[in-house]
C-alpha cells in the first residue's frame, strides 16, 4: 500500500446540526493514475464523501481516518488540502457575486505555487494561461471576466469547474457529478476535457449517475455506494450493470447483509 | 409641538453668534445678515434634535455627544497648511479644478481654478459675496431649508465661506471639480457651505471630500445645495474620511428640474458620529436620480445615512442602492424615505440597502419609509443584512485561497457593486484606496 495516494479507512461522517450519520464505515483506496467512478442513489452520501475530503466545515467526521500521500488529510484546512494537491469539482458550484474567476483563481493558483516554493505568476501570464485552457472545455472567454458562476448556465458552471481543475493541476481530483444536467454535446465536451487531464501521476474520483460519461473517461474501478457504505466494487462493467438494473438490488443486498 | 432642549448646549452657539455679528460681518450685505439672524433664531427655537419618542428622523442616532462637546466656532486659518499634507486627499489629475477649504475658509494657495467657459463661475463663497452678490442673494439657502433642520440652521447662521459653482444654460464644466474640506482644529466646529447652480442642459461633475488632519474631536457641520436645471446632468461624488473621533453632520439638498439627471455616489469611511442627509426633490417631469452609497464602520463608529426622495412630478425616477460593511461594535443606520406626491403618476422608485456584518457586536438598522399618494406608480424596496456567505468562502478556500484572503476577497466583492460602478476613473481609484485602507482593519480570521 506504499504507493496509495488516498487511503480512506472506516470513515464515519455526519452533517448539520441534527448530527445525521451519512457515511458509515466507508473504505476506499486510490492509487496514482487511477480513475475511480462512484455511483449510488440520491442521498447515499456521495457528495458528503466529496465534501469531507475537501474539508467542508458543515460535515463532521465522527470516526475513521483519511490519509492523503501519507498525511492526515482530515487535520488540514481546506486551502491546505488544495495546496497539497486535492481538487473538488462541485456538484452545485456557488455564485460568487463580485469576484471574477481570473482574480480568485490566480490567488489560489499562486498560493499553491508558493507552498511548493515556486514563483508567483503575473496577472498577464495567468490570464493568458486561463484563456488557453478555457479552450479545453470550449468555454467562452468572456465568462472568465464575469463574476464566478453568476448567471452561468448549469453547463457553463460544470465547464468552469473542469477549467479550474486544468489550471490547478491537482494530484487528486474529486469530480462530483460533472455531467449531470448537461446535454449530450456538453457531456462530450466536459468528459473529453477530463479525459485530457488524465495522467499517470494523477488520480480521479468521478461521481456520476450515468454510464455515458464513462464511455469517455473509462474508469479503472467502479464503486456502488448505498447508505454511506461501498456495497460493491468492480471494473467498468459494473457501471453497465448499475445502469441496466438500478440500485434496488444493491440496497436489498445491503439490508440482507446488515440483518444477517 | 413642545420641544425639549437643554439651554446650555445651544447657548455657546448663540454666544458665538453674538460675537460673530458684532465683529465678523460688518461689511456684509444686509440680506445675508438677515439670513443668518433668522437662522440662529430658528436654531434657538429648534434646539439640537433628540432621539425622543416619536422623532423618527433621529430614532437611531443620538447626537448628544456633539451637543455636549464644548466646541468653538472656527473660522479657519488656511495659511498653516501646506500642500504636502493634503496630497493624499486629492482626486484627479492636473486638469481638474480644485477648491480647498481649511476649517471652512477658502485657501487660494491650495486651490486651482480650472480654465472656464464663458459665464461659468467656480469660486469661494466669500469672494462671490463681493463679486456676484445678486446670485447669492437669489439662491443661497433657497434650497436647503432650515425651518425644520437644526443643523442646517446652525450652518446657515454661520455662513461665511464655502464654494460657489454656477454654470449658465447650455454651458458645461469641462473638467471635474473637487471641493476639498479639511478640518484641522480639534474642539472646533466648521460650517462650510456649498452652492451649485446648474443651468439648462449643462453638465458638471463635482467631488466633495471631507477629511481631517487632526486626530482630535472636531465637528464638520456642512451643507450643500444644488439646483439642477432643465435637462442638466450632475454627477456628484461625496467622500467622507474624517478622523476616527470626528463628528460630521452633512446635508445635501438637491432640486431637480424637468428632464434633469442627478447621479450620486457617497462613501463614508471615517468619523465617530456621522449623519448624512441627502434630500432630492424631483420637482420636474421626467427628472431622475441614481443614489449609490457605501458606508464602512468599525470600532465604535456610528454612521447614519438619511436619504429622502420626493417625487413631485410625473415620470420621475429614483434608484437608491446603499451598502454597508460593519465590524467591531459599530452601528450603521440607513433611513430611506420615498414620497410620491399626488399627480406624480408613473413615478418609478426603487430602494435597496444591504449590510455585511463582520462581527457579532455591530448593528445595522434599516428603516425604509414609503409615502405614496398616487396610484399609478412603481415603487419597491429591499433590505438585507448578513454575514459572509460561508458557501462562497468554502468555494474559494477549496481553490487554495487562504481563509483570511478569501474573506477579504468577499468583502471587496460586496463593495464592488458600488465602487466598480463609479464611472469617473479617478474617483473610483480614490474610493478603492480608501476601501483598502479601511479593510486593513477588519478582523477576518
Ligand atoms: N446540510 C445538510 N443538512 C442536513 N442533511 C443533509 C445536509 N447535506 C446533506 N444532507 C443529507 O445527507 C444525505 C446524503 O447527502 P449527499 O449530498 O451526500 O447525497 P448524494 O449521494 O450526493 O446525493 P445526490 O445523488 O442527490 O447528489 C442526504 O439524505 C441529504 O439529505
Ligand atoms: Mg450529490
Amino acid at each position: 500500500m506504499a504507493n496509495a495516494m488516498l487511503e480512506i479507512r472506516n470513515l464515519d461522517a455526519s452533517v448539520g446540526v441534527a448530527d445525521v450519520e451519512i457515511l458509515k464505515g466507508l473504505n476506499m483506496t486510490v492509487r496514482r493514475g487511477e480513475v475511480h467512478a462512484i455511483m449510488g442513489p440520491n442521498g447515499s452520501g456521495k457528495s458528503t464523501l466529496a465534501y469531507v475530503l475537501a474539508g467542508h466545515p458543515g460535515y463532521v467526521v465522527t470516526g475513521g481516518e483519511v490519509l492523503f500521500e501519507g498525511q492526515n488529510l482530515l487535520a488540514m484546512e481546506p486551502e491546505d488540502r488544495a495546496r497539497a494537491g486535492l481538487f473538488l469539482s462541485f456538484q452545485h458550484p456557488v455564485e460568487v457575486p463580485g469576484v471574477r474567476l481570473s482574480e480568485f483563481l490566480r490567488a489560489g493558483y499562486n498560493s499553491i505555487r508558493k507552498s511548493r516554493g515556486e514563483e508567483e505568476m503575473s496577472a498577464r501570464l495567468f490570464n493568458q494561461m486561463l484563456r488557453e485552457k478555457a479552450q479545453l472545455v470550449e468555454m467562452e472567454p468572456s465568462l472568465i471576466q464575469r463574476s464566478v458562476n453568476e448567471g452561468f448556465s448549469g453547463g457553463e458552471r460544470k465547464r468552469n469547474e473542469v477549467l479550474q481543475m486544468a489550471i490547478l493541476e491537482p494530484k487528486l481530483a474529486v469530480l462530483d457529478e460533472p455531467d449531470s444536467g448537461l446535454d449530450v454535446d456538453a457531456v462530450r465536451i466536459v468528459a473529453n476535457g477530463i479525459e485530457r487531464l488524465r495522467r499517470s501521476d494523477r488520480a480521479i474520483i468521478l461521481i456520476t449517475h450515468y454510464q455515458r460519461i464513462l464511455d469517455y473517461v473509462v474508469p479503472d474501478y467502479v464503486h456502488v455506494i448505498v447508505d454511506g457504505r461501498i456495497v460493491k466494487s468492480g471494473d467498468k462493467d459494473l457501471a453497465l450493470e448499475v445502469e441496466s438494473v438500478g440500485y434496488d438490488k444493491y440496497e436489498e443486498e445491503l439490508e440482507k447483509s446488515l440483518s444477517g | 409641538m413642545v420641544r425639549q432642549r437643554t439651554p446650555t448646549q445651544e447657548e455657546r452657539y448663540l454666544t458665538a453668534f453674538e460675537s460673530f455679528a458684532s465683529n465678523g460681518w460688518i461689511s456684509d450685505p444686509s440680506w445675508l445678515k438677515d439670513l443668518r439672524t433668522s437662522a440662529i433664531e430658528r436654531f434657538r427655537e429648534l434646539g439640537f434634535p433628540t432621539a425622543r419618542r416619536g422623532n423618527e428622523e433621529w430614532k437611531y442616532t443620538d447626537i448628544a455627544p456633539i451637543a455636549r462637546t464644548q466646541l468653538e466656532v472656527e473660522v479657519g486659518d488656511e495659511s498653516k497648511i501646506g500642500v504636502a499634507s493634503i496630497e493624499k486627499f486629492l482626486v484627479g489629475d492636473d486638469n481638474w479644478g480644485r477648491l480647498v477649504f481649511i476649517d471652512g475658509a477658502y485657501s487660494r494657495e491650495l486651490s486651482r481654478t480650472p480654465p472656464l467657459s464663458r459665464g461659468v463661475s467656480v469660486t469661494s463663497l466669500a469672494e462671490a459675496s463681493a463679486t456676484m452678490p445678486d446670485v447669492l442673494e437669489k439662491h443661497l439657502s433657497r434650497y436647503a431649508r432650515y425651518d425644520e433642520a437644526a443643523f442646517t440652521a446652525l450652518n446657515t447662521a454661520f455662513i461665511e465661506d464655502g464654494a460657489l459653482v454656477q454654470v449658465p444654460d447650455g454651458a458645461v464644466l469641462e473638467q471635474p471639480l473637487q471641493l476639498l474640506f479639511v478640518s484641522t482644529t480639534p474642539e472646533a466646529m466648521s460650517a462650510p457651505r456649498t452652492l451649485v447652480i446648474v443651468g439648462r442642459d449643462s453638465k458638471v461633475t463635482i467631488v466633495e471630500t471631507y477629511v481631517g488632519l487632526t486626530g482630535g474631536r472636531y465637528f464638520a457641520n456642512v451643507v450643500s445645495e444644488i439646483a439642477i436645471g432643465v435637462g442638466a446632468v450632475v454627477n456628484h461624488y461625496r467622500v467622507q474620511q474624517h478622523s476616527k473621533e470626528a463628528f460630521h453632520v452633512g446635508t445635501t439638498q438637491i432640486l431637480q428640474d424637468r428632464d434633469s439627471t442627478f447621479n450620486s455616489v457617497v462613501m463614508d469611511a471615517g468619523g465617530a458620529l456621522v449623519r448624512n442627509n441627502l434630500n432630492v426633490d424631483l420637482a420636474g417631469e421626467n427628472a431622475s436620480c441614481t443614489l449609490d452609497g457605501l458606508y464602512m464602520v468599525n470600532g465604535t463608529q456610528h454612521v447614519d445615512n438619511q436619504v429622502m426622495i420626493d417625487h413631485q412630478q410625473p415620470y420621475t425616477t429614483s434608484r437608491q442602492n446603499y451598502k454597508g460593511i460593519l465590524d467591531g461594535k459599530s452601528q450603521a443606520v440607513f433611513h430611506g424615505s420615498i414620497t410620491v406626491r399626488e399627480g406624480a403618476r408613473k413615478a418609478d422608485a426603487r430602494q435597496n440597502d444591504k449590510n455585511l456584518l463582520l462581527s457579532n457586536e455591530c448593528e445595522a438598522d434599516t428603516k425604509p419609509a414609503l409615502w405614496i399618494y398616487c396610484d399609478d406608480v412603481k415603487c419597491g424596496h429591499g433590505a438585507a443584512s448578513g454575514q459572509i456567505d460561508e458557501r462562497a468562502l468554502f468555494y474559494l478556500q477549496s481553490r487554495g485561497v487562504d481563509q483570511e484572503a478569501a474573506r477579504r476577497l468577499l468583502v471587496r466583492a460586496f463593495a464592488s457593486e458600488i465602487i466598480d460602478s463609479v464611472k469617473q476613473e479617478a474617483v473610483r481609484a480614490h474610493m478603492e484606496t480608501i476601501f483598502d485602507e479601511h479593510a486593513q482593519e477588519y478582523r477576518l480570521t
